[in-house]
């Protein structure tokens, strides 16, 4: 066939035909904004698959202690460094196989030259493992006491390092779990914190125009011209060291998101400005919408879907402000562990070398976490606007 | 009528048409469903004729022009038809040449030139006009840079653009509407194309200025004996410059024939519809007049400016420009007053200062609501404003920009009620409900967008919204301007009706003289910020007195074939 056959069709109306049989192209009508956007959305594979990445990562944020094999502050220290093991399901006992999931424990010798103790997965000893087995006690959430973990060796005694252990043997994959709640918290905190003031700035600064706006723009452009670098290296100096981690953690939040409000005012302004001289906003006020009125029931709800496309993609940019900062020691401070915290760990070349999973795990996390989020972000934004192609 | 067939087999007149379009069909793959944008499309081009292509908005008419390049969106496709286009050296299939191929661009701009209907998005800002036609004239001509220089002073000086050798290195900025169509005429030219293919091309420009570039394109065609297509929704411009005529409907040509057997033989019902809806606006609307003249003013006007500019550093204002100057209106009640005026007339201004949505320089605006008091508009502040607002409502110009797209139907038109307080809940709902019966929608609308509406209904949305609060005067700002031809129609005599019912008066702002000779009874012409004239709609369109509204009047395009208006016209030098 050459061409589709259209003869059918009516000819009073639009010829249209569905893409696959059954549907109703006249279904959309009645659809609302968010319907529209939640049509484009699932449409975008990669922002989808980032949003269940993403998902995951807060997932495991929130069920840390109970997701995290060990506690992130137990020392082993009869497993420095050691490697990461690998599951196996299936034993050979007598030329017989058996199902026991289990991990191999390790072996140590010590190296002649350098007469350094080395950790090497020994093949014939058997940890045996188990899912919802008892190990450490926590408190989940800080609230209810429990000792129950996802997974864990059946003695709780023997050692399971899935991810590998750092210089005092603590357990990575516990740890990277813990520096997950951390790191992907202080950007939602962070986040919420530069919504607030980028929001109520921006869009004074849009909607009033004159003499605000100057005056917002002026101090948009003096925060954005310092360097962020050596500023936050001077408020982190400021925190007195007598405070306690949690402390610190929320000021090195309020820090990071006092330096990253602008791009969010700046795109909330320049959309006011758009909005503000449409018809509809026109027709509001001369409807005898009070100020309050048209800004809230008219402007903002046409911003929502950009504002939270913009705060996606801000959140990545506190992650990795905070990695930076914890990275360079003047972030966040043990015991606190978030993944800038873990990557100091990696800071010299012999360590890489050695035990090259300190370095790949929390590294990795930064760059899945970041990448996912600019992916839905993007998404997002594109889905934002349901009515441009 | 269905689908029109040619006449006779396209191989006897292998050697005549320049272009033979055959079955083209396009379809649009959207996320939602397929769109057949063009369905089994043929049509031929001749040298020395033009084929105009009319249809209403949606109809597949650009998409048709568009495909002929191949320059169409990523998500259409070509499902069918051949494009033959001949010349010298043989037949050329273009439907089987690669869309990005060295073939199909040596066709564009080569063999045919292709107008846009906004000559502002198709220039670009960045480069002077010379350079943009140079750059056709290199590749497609291959002249060295000083030939295509002089080339293209001697083109601009052909599309009629003074002082060619010093424009030719201005930007896209310096030049005005006509001007920038009138570039973008020579950079079609420039390769000297077989065929010129114009999509809408004075759609963005005043009647005036329409019609002198009209005057250059018959003239151009007819020295170089070129082959065009005209794409356009104006049946007055059919009218006066197209040898044939194909009317396109949903995709389909529903009817194709010569421009004489189109306007006083059409077969299609379609067809008749069009030119029934075109006739109408001919002549003004049967409607009583009421005798207006002991009743006092509903709006008085009187030496009303508006000067835009800086203020020094004293604070005083120092105009650059005056966009309404002096202007003095009375609206009677009952009376449908129509303001007329080119695009930088000041006409909106006006409407808007009307409202205090622009505030005025200079001038006064008093409103009689009709018990015996006056108000002083341009004194008001506040409530008062308020409530005057309440009394004047607005109409837009734009259907889709003027309903909040994240509210229902019935917030929309609810809005007004809710803020003042009239109604809430369920006396709301019923308020809405006979809004919405009143301009012809049905009940079932209230909770629906307004994306699922047209642009007529969206504006009969927004007739509703103005009428939700009893008001006594309507302003609307090119209110049809937007819209279909049968659309307008329509809205027209909704808005007839309603004022019929509900005792309202108009201020009718528009620039197309035809919707003002129907609709109104009193028309102002306004011209570079002044009221230039004022009378009697019947006067102003038939004996006009001022230089300027007859040079105005004789510049709309007349839709008879038989009697062309706009090639006679008079012209005006202020």
């Amino acid at each position: 066939m050459t061409y589709a056959d259209t003869t059918h069709l009516p000819e009073d109306g639009p010829a249209v035909s569905p893409l696959r049989p059954g549907d109703d192209p006249a279904a959309i009508a009645v659809a609302s904004q968010w319907t529209l956007m939640r049509h484009k959305f699932l449409r975008n594979k990669v922002a989808l698959f980032a949003g269940f990445v993403v998902i995951f990562f807060y997932f495991v944020g929130i069920f840390a202690e109970f997701l995290a094999p060990g506690l992130p502050a137990t020392a082993q220290p009869r497993f420095t460094y050691a490697p990461p093991q690998s599951i196996a399901l299936w034993v050979e006992e007598d030329g017989e196989r058996r199902f026991l999931p289990h991990v191999k424990g390790y072996a140590m010798e010590v190296d002649p030259e350098s007469l350094r103790r080395k950790f090497t997965v020994d093949p014939e000893k058997v940890v045996p493992i188990g899912f919802f087995v008892k190990g450490a006690e926590y408190k989940m959430w800080g609230l209810f006491p429990w000792d129950r973990h996802l997974i864990g060796p059946l003695n709780k005694r023997d050692p399971m390092n899935l991810l590998g252990t750092d210089k005092l043997g603590r357990d990575l994959l516990s740890r990277v779990i813990y520096g997950t709640r951390i790191s992907m918290s202080i950007g939602l905190i962070g986040v919420a914190s530069t919504l607030l003031i980028g929001v109520v700035l921006g869009a004074l600064s849009g909607y009033y125009g004159g003499w605000v706006d100057l005056g917002v723009q002026r101090l948009i452009e003096i925060i954005s011209a310092m360097p962020t670098i050596p500023l936050w290296l001077g408020l982190a100096a400021a925190i007195p060291i007598t405070w306690s981690p949690l402390q610190v953690y929320f000021i090195i939040t309020l820090i990071v998101s006092l330096l990253a409000w602008t791009g969010l005012a700046r795109e909330v302004r320049g959309r006011f400005f758009a909005l503000r001289g449409e018809d509809f906003v026109t027709a509001a006020r001369l409807d005898g919408s009070s100020q309050r009125r048209v800004i809230f029931r008219h402007i903002l709800p046409s911003l929502t879907s950009h504002i939270l496309a913009v705060v996606t993609l801000a959140i990545p940019t506190m992650i990795v402000a905070e990695t930076a900062l914890s990275f360079l020691g003047i972030g966040l401070k043990p015991p606190v562990v978030s993944w800038g915290v873990l990557l100091q760990d990696a800071q010299n070349v012999r360590t890489v070398a050695t035990a090259p999973w300190l370095l790949i795990w929390p590294a990795g996390c930064v760059v899945m976490a970041v990448l996912s989020f600019n992916f839905l972000g993007d998404g997002l934004r594109d889905a934002a606007d349901p009515y441009e192609h | 009528m269905g689908n029109v067939k040619h006449m006779e087999a396209p191989d006897l007149r292998l050697d005549q048409a320049a272009l033979s379009v055959e079955g083209l069909s396009v379809d649009f793959h959207l996320r939602t469903h397929i769109l057949h944008a063009v369905r089994q499309v043929s049509f031929d081009l001749y040298p020395g004729r033009t084929l105009a292509l009319v249809g209403e908005s949606g109809s597949g008419k650009s998409v048709t022009a568009r495909a002929l390049l191949r320059i169409i969106d990523a998500q259409a496709k070509v499902s069918g038809g051949t494009i033959t286009l001949r010349g010298p050296e043989g037949e050329t299939r273009l439907d089987e040449l690669a869309p990005n191929s060295k073939a199909i661009r040596k066709v564009r701009g080569g063999r045919i030139g292709l107008i846009f209907q906004e000559p502002m998005s198709s220039l670009s800002p960045v480069r002077t006009i010379g350079a943009q036609i140079m750059e056709s004239l290199r590749l497609h001509r291959n002249m060295d840079r000083r030939a295509a220089r002089a080339e293209t002073v001697r083109l601009l000086a052909q599309v009629e653009i003074a002082n060619p050798e010093q424009m030719v290195d201005r930007y896209t900025f310096e030049f005005s509407g006509g001007m920038r169509q009138r570039a973008m005429i020579a950079m079609a030219l420039a390769a000297d194309p077989d065929i010129l293919i114009a999509d809408e091309p004075t759609t963005a420009l005043d009647v005036t200025t329409q019609a002198e570039i009209m005057d250059l394109i018959a003239r151009l065609q007819r020295e170089r004996g070129m082959a065009m297509l005209l794409i356009t929704h104006d049946l007055g411009l059919v009218a006066e410059v197209a040898d044939d005529v194909a009317v396109m409907r949903y995709g389909r040509i529903v009817e194709q024939g010569t421009v004489d057997g189109i306007f006083h033989a059409p077969q299609a019902e379609y067809t008749r519809k069009l030119l029934g809806a075109t006739l109408k606006l001919e002549k003004p609307a049967a409607r009583p007049r009421e005798a207006v003249d002991e009743a006092q003013p509903v709006l008085s006007v009187r030496g009303l400016s508006k000067g835009f500019g800086t203020t020094n550093w004293r604070g005083k204002q120092t105009f650059a420009i005056k966009a309404v100057d002096n202007a003095d209106l009375d609206l009677m009640p009952g009376e449908n007053l129509g303001i007329v005026g080119e695009s930088g007339s000041g006409k909106t201004t006006l409407g808007r200062m009307l409202l205090r949505i622009i505030e005025p320089s200079s001038g006064q605006v008093t409103f009689r609501p009709g018990d015996g008091s006056e108000q002083d508009v341009t004194a008001l502040s506040g409530t008062a404003l308020a409530a005057y607002r309440q009394h004047v409502r607005l109409v837009f110009q734009d259907p889709f920009a003027s309903l909040n797209p994240r509210m229902t139907v019935k917030q929309v038109i609810g809005d007004p009620l809710y803020v003042s307080g009239r109604a809430r809940g369920k006396a709301l709902d019923d308020r809405v409900a006979e809004l919405l019966d009143l301009v012809g929608l049905e009940p079932s609308a209230m909770e629906r967008y307004p994306h699922a509406f047209s642009g007529g209904q969206r504006q009969r949305i927004g007739i509703a919204r103005a009428l939700a609060l009893d008001p006594k005067v309507i302003i609307a700002d090119e209110a049809t301007s937007a819209l279909d031809v049968s659309i307008r129609a329509q809205i027209l005599d909704l808005l007839l009706d309603v004022q019929k019912r509900l005792g309202l008066s108009f201020v009718f702002i528009a620039h197309d003289i035809q919707v003002v000779r129907y609709f109104c009874d009193r028309v102002a012409v306004m011209h570079m910020g002044r009221i230039v004239e004022t009378g009697t709609a019947e006067r102003i369109c038939t004996a006009p007195d001022h230089a300027y509204t007859q040079s105005l009047i004789s510049a709309v395009p007349s839709p008879d074939p038989r009697a062309k208006r706009m090639l006679h016209r008079t012209r005006f030098q202020p």
